[in-house]
């Protein structure tokens, strides 16, 4: 079975619209939304949610004034700049935790000497298993602000291996978040390949190479799609370039298309809701990947 | 006054606004780019860095001779950061949130910290803007610990405008938890609107004040305006799609350059956040 990773490092490149597109394409997979905290795959593939969880994880501090000291030992401890102190701290101090900024780590509960902080679980939101007329989707919905993304990503990979394996599915196509920090990294570990999609900007260009660095540091290789390539031909043959001396394999382009708004604004996958030059290049891209893969 | 440029989704043109209002302001201004995972700003601005420093973060050591494999420091880690092998506690840096818990809690004092670089901070000046960024090293999961490195950087009375990193999470959230204002810059698709409404949520969540860029407003459909609308959320600028705007950012030129319409409608739209 393989897992193929689908990033960009900059946002908005067109990671979603190529997954959804792949989606349409694959034979036999499962899909996964690794975007977490903006997840839009589900807006194209209308999934049918079959079982919802809750996704609780850590924990978050919370003082109980009743038997608050006003010491100030919380605010000393924190390294997460999360304790507030309304007044002085010698006179009629109130502390609180302001939950945006806690990290959950408990020194503060440990370290109190009325031992006046509670410590309960954080509820950080919710993931689904669900069907769509494509396969099988597991995707999910972070708390606004919620905290632990990553371990959010790393419950919605692998709960998708478990339903390829159960049904023999060979592939999983993951829609992965922006950037390159911890949710990044929790959805590049352990995968068979990433498919990097960029753009032709400088943007594009600098936020990619950051892309190659975390993939060969998790040990996976990565090809690379230039998406809108002709808004700056010169760019998109500098950025193939890049991409093979840094060891990635260039698979395609796609050319600048406003059906790829349309589809969307359709709710459809580009490939199903046109036969324009997006759609033609995005499935010999598909082609192309699926060879490299197998 | 601190004024964020935020979104949900990415690719929405955050940096482009945030560099044409720090470009259209008239008094001294500070730009903090603080998406550290992928920070652009610099690309456009060009800036000359003055000053460079490297991000820190204080990572535990055990001293295995004063380690008697208690396992307090083990219980008290949220982030199963420490294992007891064999009697003695192993760190597992990586894991590591860099609370310090584990050195205050330890019976025998067998835990010190040392510092480990995971990224930097640097500031410079261009185009009369004072530009701070910082940059996460590759490998490196804590971005929001270099946000606040930069955010240290603030301008206490003057404006400061900070680049958001994109999403709703922890780092969209270290960026935007403390500012006056913040502009969701979004653009009219269903994704766009999609994600506007995770991040109305959020910044409603932190009881921010919050108004709304369109970014390519002639592409898509009306499901953001009449969202805005029925919210009552301040809709502030439409920035139209051209070609000219695409090609100029696809190079690293200034969007002002290619568009010096727009430049007075930053100015207004500046005045009318931070006035």
């Amino acid at each position: 079975m393989k897992e193929l990773v689908i990033l960009s490092g900059k946002g908005g490149t067109g990671k979603t619209s190529v997954a959804a597109s792949f989606a349409a394409l694959a034979r036999n997979a499962v899909f996964a939304d690794a975007d977490v905290d903006a997840a839009d795959l589900h807006l194209v593939l209308h999934p049918e949610i079959q079982v919802r969880h809750k996704f609780r994880s850590g924990h978050e501090a919370v003082i109980r004034q009743a038997d608050c000291l006003r010491c100030g030992a919380c605010l000393a401890h924190c390294r997460f700049d999360a304790v507030r102190m309304d007044g002085k701290e010698d006179g009629e101090a109130t502390f609180t935790i302001d939950p945006s900024a806690c990290e959950g780590c408990g020194v503060c509960v440990e370290l109190c000497p009325a031992e006046a902080i509670d410590f309960p679980e954080r509820m950080c939101g919710e993931w689904f298993v669900s069907q769509t007329r494509f396969g099988p989707l597991v995707h999910a919905r972070l708390r606004p602000a919620g905290e632990n993304s990553g371990k959010l990503v790393t419950q919605v990979r692998t709960e998708a291996r478990r339903i390829a394996e159960r049904k023999a599915r060979n592939l999983i196509v993951v829609d992965g978040p922006p950037g390159i920090g911890c949710p990044v990294i929790a959805s590049v570990t352990g995968a068979s390949a990433v498919l990097a999609v960029t753009e032709p900007t400088v943007s594009g260009e600098h936020d990619l190479a950051r892309v190659f660095k975390l993939a060969r540091r998790f040990g996976v290789p990565a090809f690379v799609c230039v998406n809108k390539w002709d808004i700056n031909p010169a760019m998109t043959e500098r950025i193939e370039q890049q991409a093979a001396a840094a060891g990635a394999t260039v698979v395609g382009r796609i050319p600048y298309d406003r059906a790829v708004t349309d589809a969307q604004v359709n709710g459809q996958p580009v490939v199903e809701f046109s036969k324009g030059p997006a759609a033609q290049h995005i499935q010999q891209l598909w082609e192309h990947l699926w060879k490299s893969l197998v | 006054m601190k004024l964020a440029i935020a979104s949900g989704k990415g690719g929405t043109g955050k940096t482009t606004v945030a560099l044409c209002l720090a470009l259209s302001a008239d008094g001294p201004v500070r730009l903090l780019d603080c998406d550290v995972e992928e920070p652009n700003c610099h690309l456009f601005l060009k800036p000359e860095i003055r000053h460079r420093e490297p991000v820190m973060l204080p990572v535990p050591v055990v001293d295995a001779a004063k380690c008697d494999g208690c396992g307090k420091c083990r219980q008290l880690c949220q982030f199963n950061a420490i294992a007891v092998l064999k009697g003695k506690a192993v760190v597992f840096p990586e894991l590591c949130h860099s609370c310090g818990g584990c050195v205050k809690v330890c019976p025998t004092h067998a835990i010190r910290e040392v510092e480990c670089e995971i990224g930097f901070v640097e500031q410079g000046t261009s185009n009369g803007v004072e530009f701070v960024t910082g940059s996460l090293n590759v490998g490196q999961p804590l971005a929001p610990a270099i946000i606040r490195a930069v955010k240290r950087h603030a301008n206490g009375d003057g404006l400061t405008i900070l680049d958001c990193p994109p999403g709703t999470a922890c780092a969209m959230v270290a960026s935007v938890r403390d500012a006056d204002h913040v502009l969701l810059v979004t653009e009219p698709t269903p994704f766009g609107l999609h994600d506007l409404k995770l991040a109305v949520d959020t910044v409603r969540e932190l009881k921010r004040s919050f108004s709304v860029v369109i970014n390519r407003a002639d592409i898509g459909d009306n499901r953001v305006l009449d969202y805005c609308r029925a919210e009552n959320i301040p809709v502030r600028l439409q920035i139209p799609e051209g070609r000219r705007i695409a090609e100029a950012y696809s190079r690293g030129e200034p969007v002002l350059a290619a568009a010096p319409e727009l430049q007075e409608k930053f100015r207004q739209l500046l005045a009318e956040v931070t006035g």
